[in-house]
């Protein structure tokens, strides 16, 4: 290892181009694993030799820029021009990294970094090895020695290091996602940040003796430390399920449950930012207005991207441009939405009566209707084409083909990271799409509105209401026999093996509440239950029935203490 | 009105709708309106349906051949059936539909475009009863054998009233029957399918009953030619059918026209002439090829994005007035005077200069096929093989500055003497078919050199002989052969010095190198050349060729960018806290891996966010301004799902997945 070191230095010193291969064979220069560490403290001694390796690593660093920049060329990207355009900005490659694995702390670190240092930017690249270490040689050394406190202070510590800033103190612990083998992952986990500690360590000496007179030295080693951290944490990344997170629910936090009129109401407090620089950014996209005109009657369709919601863009093109004109607005975020829906609006413009065996009946209809007369004119605004409810194929499909009718004149939006994987080539081609960036960073208030569309904690509420509002059309006695099932739901909530209530038990507890006085009676209620929806049967492999409340048990709870409330 | 539809019509009265706004005034509506915006307008209106007939003329002469020999084989392959029905071969023949296979190549855009115009043709030299079934068109047996039979109806006028009625209540019921009938209706048939194999199990049910069929009847009672589209190889037929329905097939495969030709014929006719006014620049031409080559080799698309530059080019360029042909742009250089208002330019001066740009094209496009007949045979290519390569390379810089030219020379001057001939000649006729009075001395040059090299040849010849001759050499003793090796070793090194070929070949090599210095000069250097050059190769790759998701990424994690605030302003990588809720939102959940934990999120929002307002004193309670807090951090988690950044999941309470890798 040693002599084929030197020998590649020999080599460096005198050669300065470095082909492919060589640096394909430099950064693949893994196989003698466990020697590279010796090296690295020969590394340290030998400062001549280390002086001069970073010229060819950076020759070799500013060839790789170069490779990037002939590919960033064939593509025909013309990095001076494109300021309007957020392409230029970032590679892909920064859009599109290999998974590897995080710490669970990273995001309050971050976060109370983010804080400390009000209206100032701090670095947030701190997962990355490579940059963290690069950072002070740039000369800003105070990261540096808390990233090294941090990485090399036991797990433990680590965790008291956590400020808890509400009363979640012992709550913090940290738990993989399915809850048991608890303990292998946090020992995987050990053992990974002491390697970490390892070479952090290594590191920190060589920066000791080295700093002064290298620089450089350490992103070499970084270069293939790199490397292999980057092919370990790929596969840590991917060989077990399980991830590292809190176990904090927000049960606990008191204020978890707001429904779209209080958070609408709660939000409207908030004085909006920006608004000079974001009028300007409309102003900027309704200049565009006119020519939108002009290129969607001369048979292209007009799709617009960017962070924020067009809607109200839209809206005003609609409002300036097409009061003259036959148009169809589809909120495509709308649940209901279906192509059916979209096709039917259409043959309402075209007065047409009756209806249709099938939709692609109906697109025929309507294709022949646009083709015989060329003096109409139809505008279709689609909000959010790429909404759950479209962006299935068939719609795609049939969206396509009214688009690509030389009188029907498509203007859409879309959002989804993914939208444009919609469309293969075919689809692409009857679009026959112009693509046009308007960011607008406006709120997404009208598409989010709609209940599917939010998370967990605001669905949480809907349950909770239609289950008071069943259960208050229900007797007295239909109500006790629920809240008992409910209580004894809640008391095994924690058994993971719980499958239900055996409906023998059931009964004879019912029955020791004198809520029913046959099985039949109990029958009859559980089938009313079952109607609607409020619980689920299921046949145990002993062949007895068990009952389940298929209701989340936070909800069930919330669901108890304002029943005893009323009472 | 929400919670009913999510489509809403919007019908003016009739009144309204009677004044329709003509397209031009789009047009100049959209940027600084002046006098000429409605000429240019024209002007581009003009241009395009020209070269849209020319690409259409195009593609219709390179299909020729293809259709040409399909409809050989449609004409042939039942008659040929009929005529030795008594051999044995002829009788398994009999039980074979005929079936052609079209290979069409991976453009699949452009397929559309090449069945639309084989079923007009079909029907216009074959027999009307052509039916063209898409995959998009059928999606199960029901519409596919009703637009079997209604699209036939339509066509032949067999008293469609009452008939079609009846097929389809048959359809509905049994399509067996439906089948019967159709073979009653129609004598000889031709089904065309289009390429994609979506239709695996309709055509294999539709191929099993066809075949049933004939077993009952004869074939000859219905003659079916089917007609399959490929995308990629003719192995996809045996995959997609059974062997019981693709032993039934007698395949014959037909290969249409590469779609790299197809490009190539289609710049050479629209870009590398003087018919059209209109270029492109460097840039935008390689974007258009690049968007082609490496995305999907579709001409549509192509002439989609050529359309889009000429769209650009005469709606932002003011100087576009003039794009047009020669004598009418002369005509139209009053324009000018409003850009240039230096009095040296009068407009005289102008239309000579229009004169001279055109001159210049003529002869600019002679001497790059020129050029491309000598680089386009030499090993490895180094001014590309294509003739597109080469214009890039002259458009962008003086040609003979890079390396690659410099070997070029070096290279012919390596040439043996019939290649060089065979480059030469092609060279001439290049020369020949245009009708340049400029270039008219190098035709008749290049003719000089082919006599030139003709007699060469014979003085060779004769040289040849005259050595054969003296080569017969007697018996002689030492002296003398020593005497005679000495003379051909001198021979030997003057000929090395330079034969007469040598020479000539060296005044070849310097003939088209002083060609391209003086005609290939890059278009920026000749005046008014922004008149007919589209440039803004950013534009057209903004709308063709878009990047939604780094926009997406650019906007959430570097806000300034959009947003010209100086409190947004940072570093590579860092975002302020002041930055909209979402891209805070965002950061942070970059930080966590494919969980997230949403009480630890929300709380870290709440800290960047409690942060940020200190700042501005407000007086409102704590307990309030949380809750706000929290439904702000409810609404950018909300916005987040929608962009499809997480997802809920039942893997843990209260977590969500994250849907994207890495962070930074």
């Amino acid at each position: 290892m040693t002599s084929t070191l030197e020998l590649k230095e020999d080599k460096m010193l005198k050669v300065q181009f470095v082909g492919d291969d060589d640096v394909l064979n430099h950064i693949l220069d893994r196989e003698g694993g466990p020697k590279i560490k010796k090296d690295r403290a020969q590394l340290l001694v030998n400062t001549q030799k280390i002086i001069k390796k970073p010229e060819n690593e950076l020759e070799e660093d500013d060839q790789e820029v170069l490779k990037d920049q002939n590919y960033v060329e064939v593509l025909g990207q013309d990095v001076q021009e494109s300021l309007k355009n957020g392409s230029a900005t970032d590679g892909g490659n920064k859009v599109y990294p290999f998974q590897n694995r995080k710490h669970p702390e990273k995001m309050a670190k971050l976060a109370s970094e983010l804080a400390k240092t009000p209206g100032k930017s701090v670095s947030l690249n701190k997962n990355d090895p490579e940059i963290t270490i690069d950072i002070p040689q740039c000369s800003k050394g105070k990261i540096l020695p808390q990233f090294e406190f941090l990485s090399t202070a036991p797990r433990g510590l680590r965790k008291r290091l956590i400020v808890p800033r509400s009363h979640s103190d012992s709550e913090s612990e940290y738990s993989a996602s399915n809850s048991e083998d608890d303990e292998g992952v946090a020992q995987e986990y050990e053992e990974d940040t002491n390697e970490d500690i390892l070479s952090q360590k290594i590191q920190a000496q060589n920066r000791v003796v080295s700093a002064p007179v290298c620089r450089g030295t350490p992103s070499k080693k970084m270069k293939r430390k790199k490397t292999s951290h980057l092919v370990e944490e790929y596969f840590e990344a991917h060989s077990s399920s399980k991830v590292l997170t809190s176990d904090r629910t927000l049960q606990k936090l008191k204020r978890a449950k707001l429904d779209q009129q209080t958070l609408h109401n709660l939000l409207s407090k908030v004085s909006p930012s920006f608004s000079a620089e974001l009028k300007q950014l409309n102003q900027q996209h309704e200049q565009l207005f006119h020519k939108w005109m002009l290129q969607l009657h001369l048979g292209f369709n007009i799709v617009l991207y960017g962070l924020g919601s067009k809607r109200n863009l839209l809206e005003r093109f609609r409002t300036t441009m097409l009061q003259d004109c036959i148009h169809i607005v589809i909120n495509g975020f709308f649940p209901g939405i279906s192509v059916k829906s979209i096709l039917n609006s259409v043959t309402e413009v075209l007065d047409h009566m009756g209806t249709f065996r099938s939709v692609l009946d109906q697109l025929e209809w309507i294709t022949n209707k646009f083709k015989e007369d060329s003096s109409l004119e139809l505008f279709l605004l689609i909000h959010n084409l790429d909404s759950q409810m479209l962006r299935g194929d068939k719609s795609q499909q049939i969206i396509g083909q009214l688009s690509s009718l030389r009188n029907i004149y498509l203007i859409a939006s879309i959002d989804h990271l993914n939208a444009p994987l919609m469309w293969d080539h075919a689809k692409q081609s009857l679009y026959n799409w112009l693509w046009y960036e308007t960011t607008t960073y406006s709120h997404y208030t009208e598409e989010t509105s709609y209940e599917n569309s939010l998370l967990v904690k605001q669905s949480g509420s809907l349950p909770l209401s239609s289950l008071i509002h069943v259960l208050r059309s229900l007797t007295p006695n239909a109500r006790g026999i629920f809240r008992l099932l409910i209580k004894y739901q809640l008391d095994n909530q924690d058994n993971p093996s719980y499958t239900g209530l055996c409906f023998q038990d059931f009964y004879q507890q019912c029955r020791e509440a004198f809520l029913v006085n046959s099985d039949l009676t109990l029958r009859a209620q559980l089938t009313e239950f079952r109607d609607h929806k409020l619980i689920r049967t299921k046949k145990g492999t002993d062949g007895v029935e068990y009952l389940l409340i298929p209701v989340d048990n936070g909800i069930l709870t919330d669901f108890l203490e304002k029943e005893e409330e009323e009472l | 009105r929400y919670t009913s539809t999510g489509c809403f019509v919007f019908k003016p009265n009739f009144k309204k709708r009677k004044i329709s706004v003509p397209i031009e005034d789009y047009f100049s509506k959209g940027k600084n309106a002046s006098e000429d915006s409605k000429l240019r307008f024209e002007t581009y209106q003009l241009i395009w349906q020209q070269m849209k007939s020319e690409t259409e003329r195009l593609q219709e002469e390179l299909n020729k051949n293809l259709f040409d020999s399909l409809i050989e084989f449609l004409q042939t392959s039942h008659s040929g059936l009929w005529k030795n029905s008594e051999d044995w071969s002829g009788e398994i023949k009999l039980r074979e539909i005929p079936t052609a296979a079209l290979i069409l190549g991976v453009n699949v855009t452009d397929h559309d475009l090449t069945l639309r115009s084989l079923t007009e043709v079909l029907q216009n030299n074959v027999t009307p009863y052509v039916v063209s079934l898409q995959a998009k068109d059928c999606p199960d047996m029901k519409h596919f054998l009703q637009k079997l039979l209604v699209s036939q109806l339509m066509d032949c006028k067999v008293d469609v009233q009452s008939k079609e009625k009846e097929s389809v209540q048959v359809i509905q019921k049994n399509v067996h029957y439906s089948m019967d009938s159709l073979s009653a209706w129609y004598m000889n048939f031709h089904v065309l399918f289009d390429p994609k194999m979506r239709l695996k199990r309709q055509i294999s049910q539709f191929l099993i009953r066809m075949i049933k069929q004939n077993e009952i009847q004869h074939l000859h009672e219905f003659p079916l030619i089917l007609i399959f589209g490929i995308a990629t190889s003719p192995v996809v037929i045996h995959r997609l059918l059974p062997h019981a329905v693709s032993s039934l097939l007698c395949i014959e495969l037909f290969q249409s026209l590469s779609c790299k030709e197809h490009l190539t014929t289609v710049l050479d006719k629209l870009l590398l002439t003087t018919q059209f006014p209109f270029k492109l620049s460097e840039k935008v031409l390689q974007i258009l090829t690049n968007i082609f080559l490496y995305h999907d080799f579709s001409i549509q698309n192509f002439i989609k994005g050529l359309q889009l530059s000429l769209l650009e080019h005469f709606y932002s360029q003011p100087l576009s007035v003039l794009c047009c042909n020669l004598p009418e742009a002369k005509r139209r250089t009053h324009f000018l005077s409003k850009y240039i208002f230096s009095i040296s330019c009068k407009r005289e001066e102008t239309q000579s200069l229009l004169e001279n740009l055109h001159v210049y094209h003529t002869n600019y496009f002679l001497v790059l096929r020129c050029l491309h007949q000598f680089t386009s045979f030499l090993p490895k290519y180094p001014l590309g093989r294509q003739i597109r390569e080469l214009y890039c390379m002259c458009l962008e810089k003086n040609i003979w500055d890079s390396e690659e030219y410099a070997s070029v020379l070096q290279l012919l001057r390596l040439l043996a003497k019939d290649e060089l001939m065979a480059m030469l000649q092609n060279c001439f006729k290049v020369f020949q078919s245009s009708s340049a009075k400029e270039l008219g001395n190098t035709a008749k040059k290049i003719e000089e050199f082919l006599a030139q090299f003709q007699s060469l040849d014979e003085t060779k010849e004769e040289e040849d002989t005259s050595q054969s001759q003296s080569k017969g050499l007697q018996k002689t003793d030492l002296y003398h052969l020593q005497k005679s090796l000495l003379e051909m070793k001198e021979l030997r090194s003057t000929s090395k010095r330079q034969t007469k070929f040598e020479v000539l070949r060296e005044q070849v090599v310097s003939f088209v190198d002083s060609l391209v210095r003086e005609y290939l000069l890059p278009p920026d250097t000749q005046p008014l050349h922004e008149t007919l050059y589209f440039s803004s190769a950013h534009t057209l790759r903004q709308h063709l060729n878009a990047a939604p998701r780094i926009a997406l990424h650019t906007a959430l994690n570097n806000p300034y960018y959009y947003l010209k605030n100086e409190a947004l302003r940072s570093e590579e990588g860092c975002i302020p806290n002041v930055a909209p809720d979402i891209c805070i939102a965002y950061k942070l959940h970059l930080e966590c891996s494919r969980l997230i934990n949403l009480v630890d999120w929300s709380e870290a929002f709440a800290t960047v966010v409690t942060a940020a307002e200190k700042m501005d004193a407000n007086s409102v309670t704590s307990e309030e301004r949380n809750e706000v807090i929290h439904a702000r951090f409810i609404r950018a988690v909300s916005e987040l799902e929608l962009l499809g950044f997480i997802k809920p999941t039942k893997q843990k309470t209260d977590h969500v997945a994250r849907l994207t890798w890495g962070g930074c």
